[in-house]
């Protein structure tokens, strides 16, 4: 058995503490909106926070976040209120959508640690982000965005 | 958002079945008749919904229901079929569900969602089919209270008696409004008077796509449901030979291991199917596996060999015309001053960022399926056929697609979950990782051109193209001997009233690796070489290649978008050799010309500092999807020029996930300014013809910048 804790909720998973911890929360746990996009870390499709780091659930093994705290994108926030929420729905961001919780998690990171991010700054946080879609400039806009409504306490 | 609320209704005698649904090539008429998609076809559904026709339906509450009958990709009609049916219906946007409507074209019409097809060939029904139900409310209305139909009207959800300002909402008049005969004649609003068509408003999917909520293929759920991978041949059509499970069987959770084939157009993919209860159990599986594979036949499958067999025939063969005016042949034999180019584009993956993935209930006489899945129809008839079942227990279920670009239009994935949860009996989830999306195909295929032109006075006086690269077509039909008609897709059709002499041609040429159509299908190469020879032309006619199209041209319409993209760039106050370049292609009845602006680098490559798009689109419904369309096509087509291709070698394709196929990332994608032109022609498509025209503008630029040619993508823009 391995505890876990998922967006505030204790799990005991019974699984192969090598099985990547993406498919652990998507197959076991249940919670679906972690996405699978290419299993060797080169897209960010399944990016989740451990312990309020943004990691790579597809080559994260079960056992490494075993007694953490994982946050997905079901728990970024409350009602779909984080300000980077706010602003991917202000401007429309997503197109088919499937890369976006991984975008979402990167971008999190990022501004929890940097408030005020440069269009440069955000191009080094979200390089590991595949979006074939091409929502690209939107991305950066919103975290711009997102950036301002932090600052006014959204 | 599950459609599983659509209960199957009867239908009421449907005559004369969808239009011609005519899927030569990949041109997707949408086909219900007024008959089918006017008539109410049956009562309520389990939960109480009347329904008004097959796009609408009513619960007594009022909550009022529209289907979207076409896949949601990206690209935005789950947005687009709403804001126009809600138009005439009278119905706040905010206030509607959607649901996908499951495959059914004898209901819907053609449901292939290809050739950026939804909006501009199903508009014109979508805005009466909404403006026929509003009608029915309205006199159900005037019945009960038997006032003047003239005296009532129709807002947000109700129907208003004016004089009095008592008021139904709709939900209060759909059991007696279903029942009423179908109107005819009905008058729709003058464009004037919209609220919600041509606004930006905002994506009834995007809240679902922020916090994890949407439900794409790979997320669905079935009680006692397994997962399955399977291990296909990575050599392209081999066979398996014989395979060793031990190891396989050894994985904890993996319940079963077999081989099996699935249909590739008219050929066979063969594989090893792990079914295991979760997906990691299932691709640990499948890595176990010891397969001897027969791969007899097609080691000789090399890129190298396929571009100079191709370079060959375009030397040596005429082709077969699909497109002539007057007679280039004459002006080139007679020309002492001919040019002549080579253009070659490559194979590419689609690579959806939603991997192929199907979830199959196989219950002997019926099967269920839910998939991202671009042709629900299709499947269904495919599936029907292959497995014997009868086409109404097919049951086809749309969820959201994490892209498709055409490639989910396939029937491959689909046809292998149907018969996993065949073999196994119960409900199976079927998972391609990556890497068999990437060596498995089908692919757009690598074409090559031949160009050769004449300018005289200036203009040109003869210009003609042959293509040699694999003829999708083929692939579905044994008919070699026609000319693809889709040789100048791309080429702006204008052209062929004002050239005098002007041929397009098809030079035959096959292997063995399945290929589909690619968003934009032949345009997305074509616009490449006729794009980048227009400018060839234009250069040799010493002219302003923005000029020189203009001269070429005498359409107003086309006028006004040379006008609009000249303004916007600034044009004509570009320095000489600014590093400027345009391109305007049509495709799918839009034309979209862009300009892009490119300086260099210190210590050696290419920078795009910019690119301006003008659209020409006709009617549209929402110019903001239409924006986040083309600012995707464009980091599509950048990536597609500059940063991936698919390669083969001895029968193998040689990329296998993102390290060998790079992706276009954040820092690459360029800024984009998209301009729409307004006029009220037919609505032309949207998700796609913002693609071709963006590679022959980068190295138009570049070629205004630096005096090099770039004749062959992908290219590596850091070495230029
Ligand atoms: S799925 Fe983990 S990085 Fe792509
Ligand atoms: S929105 Fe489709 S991959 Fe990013």
């Amino acid at each position: 058995m391995i505890s876990l804790n998922v967006n505030k909720k204790a799990y005991q998973l019974d699984a192969d503490p090598n099985m990547p911890l993406l498919w652990a929360i998507r197959d076991i746990v249940g919670l679906t909106g972690t996405k699978y996009g290419c299993g060797v870390a080169q897209c960010g499709a399944c990016v989740v926070h451990l312990n309020g780091e943004a990691v790579r659930s597809c080559v994260t093994p079960l056992s490494r976040a075993a007694g953490q705290e994982v946050v997905t994108i079901e728990g970024l926030s409350e009602n779909n209120n984080h300000p980077l929420q706010l602003a991917w729905k202000e401007l429309d961001v997503p197109q088919c959508g499937y890369c976006h919780s991984g975008q979402l998690m990167s971008a999190a990171v990022l501004l929890r640690e940097n408030s005020t991010p440069t269009d440069q700054d955000i191009d080094d946080a979200m390089a590991g982000n595949i979006c074939r879609c091409g929502t690209y400039s939107r991305i950066r806009k919103a975290i711009h965005k997102a950036a301002e409504l932090q600052k006014q306490g959204r | 958002m599950s459609a599983s609320t659509l209960s199957r209704r009867k239908f009421l005698q449907i005559s004369g079945v969808a239009g011609s649904a005519f899927c030569l090539g990949y041109y997707f008429v949408s086909g219900a008749t007024e008959a089918t998609f006017l008539n109410p076809v049956s009562n309520n559904d389990q939960d109480g919904n009347i329904e008004m026709n097959a796009w609408i339906s009513i619960h007594p509450t009022g909550k009022v229901t529209i289907f979207s009958h076409r896949a949601e990709m990206g690209q935005g009609v789950y947005q687009a079929i709403p804001q126009i049916v809600a138009e005439e219906l009278a119905v706040l946007l905010e206030e509607v569900k959607v649901v996908f409507a499951q495959g059914d074209n004898k209901k819907y019409g053609s449901q292939v969602t290809g050739g950026s097809s939804t909006v501009r060939n199903s508009y014109k029904n979508l805005l009466k089919l909404g403006a026929t139900a509003r009608e029915m409310l309205l006199e159900a209305a005037s019945n009960k209270w038997s006032v003047p139909k003239t005296e009532c009207y129709a807002e947000a959800g109700h129907i208003i008696h004016r004089p009095s300002g008592r008021k139904f909402h709709y939900g209060e008049l759909a059991a007696e409004a279903s029942k009423l005969p179908v109107p005819e004649n009905i008058e729709l609003k003058p464009r004037s008077e919209y609220k919600l068509i041509g606004k930006p408003l905002k994506r009834l999917d995007t809240p679902l796509k922020t916090n994890g909520a949407a439900g794409f293929g790979i997320d669905k759920r079935l009680p006692g449901m397994l997962f399955a991978a399977v291990e296909h041949n990575p050599r392209l059509r081999g066979k398996v030979k014989s395979f060793d499970d031990t190891a396989a069987r050894k994985i904890p959770g993996v319940k079963d291991v077999f081989s099996l084939i699935i249909k590739v157009h008219n050929t066979e993919r063969e594989g090893v199917a792990v079914v295991a209860d979760s997906t990691w159990a299932a691709i640990q599986g499948k890595k176990a596996l010891k397969i001897e594979w027969d791969d007899s036949g097609f080691e000789h499958i090399n890129t190298a060999d396929i571009y100079s067999r191709q370079k060959e025939k375009l030397h040596t063969e005429e082709g077969l015309i699909s497109r002539k005016v007057g007679d280039p042949d004459e002006v080139l034999a007679r020309s002492t001053k001919k040019i002549e180019a080579l253009y070659q584009t490559p194979y590419q993956s689609h690579a959806c960022m939603e991997p192929m993935n199907c979830t199959a209930h196989y219950q002997g006489d019926k099967v269920e399926i839910w998939g991202p899945i671009q042709a629900p129809d299709w499947i269904q008839g495919f599936i029907s056929d292959e497995m014997g079942i009868d086409k109404d227990n097919v049951i086809v279920n749309l969820t959201f697609l994490g892209g498709g670009f055409g490639r989910k239009a396939f029937t491959d994935y689909p046809h292998e979950a149907c018969l996993i949860s065949q073999k196994m009996g119960v409900p199976i989830q079927l998972l391609w990782t990556r890497e068999d999306d990437m060596t498995q195909g089908p692919y757009r295929p690598g074409i090559s051109y031949r160009c050769e032109g004449v300018v005289e006075d200036g203009m040109i006086s003869a210009y003609k193209a042959r293509m040699s690269g694999q003829n999708i077509d083929h692939w579905r039909s044994d008919k070699r001997d026609v000319a693809n008609r889709n040789t100048s897709e791309g080429f702006l059709k204008p052209y062929f009233d004002s050239l005098k002499n002007v041929s397009f041609a098809e030079v035959q040429f096959e292997t063995p690796i399945p290929v589909i159509w690619w968003r934009s299908v032949y345009a997305s190469t074509n616009g490449f070489a006729y794009e980048s020879f227009m400018d060839e032309l234009a250069h040799e006619a010493g002219k302003d290649p923005l000029e020189f199209r203009r001269q070429h041209l005498e359409e107003t319409r086309l006028h006004n978008l040379i006008d609009k993209l000249e303004s916007v760039s600034n044009w004509k106050n570009r320095p000489k050799n600014g590093g400027y370049g345009v391109a305007i292609t049509e495709c799918f009845g839009t034309t979209v010309g862009q300009v892009v602006k490119v300086s260099k680098v210190p210590g050696g490559g290419i920078k795009i500092d910019q690119v301006w798009v003008v659209v020409d689109c006709g009617w549209y419904v929402n110019p903001d999807t239409i924006q986040a369309q083309m600012e995707g096509s464009i980091v599509m087509a950048l990536g597609a020029a500059t940063a991936h291709q698919i390669t083969f070698k001895d029968g193998l394709v040689e990329q296998s996930n993102f390290h060998s196929y790079q992706m276009p990332r954040i820092m690459h994608a360029p800024p984009v300014e998209v301009h729409l032109m307004e006029n009220d022609e037919n609505a032309g498509g949207v998700g796609e013809p913002g693609l071709p025209p963006f590679a022959p503008a980068l190295t138009n630029a570049i070629f205004d910048l630096t005096g090099k040619r770039i004749r062959t993508l992908p290219f590596d823009i850091n070495a230029v």
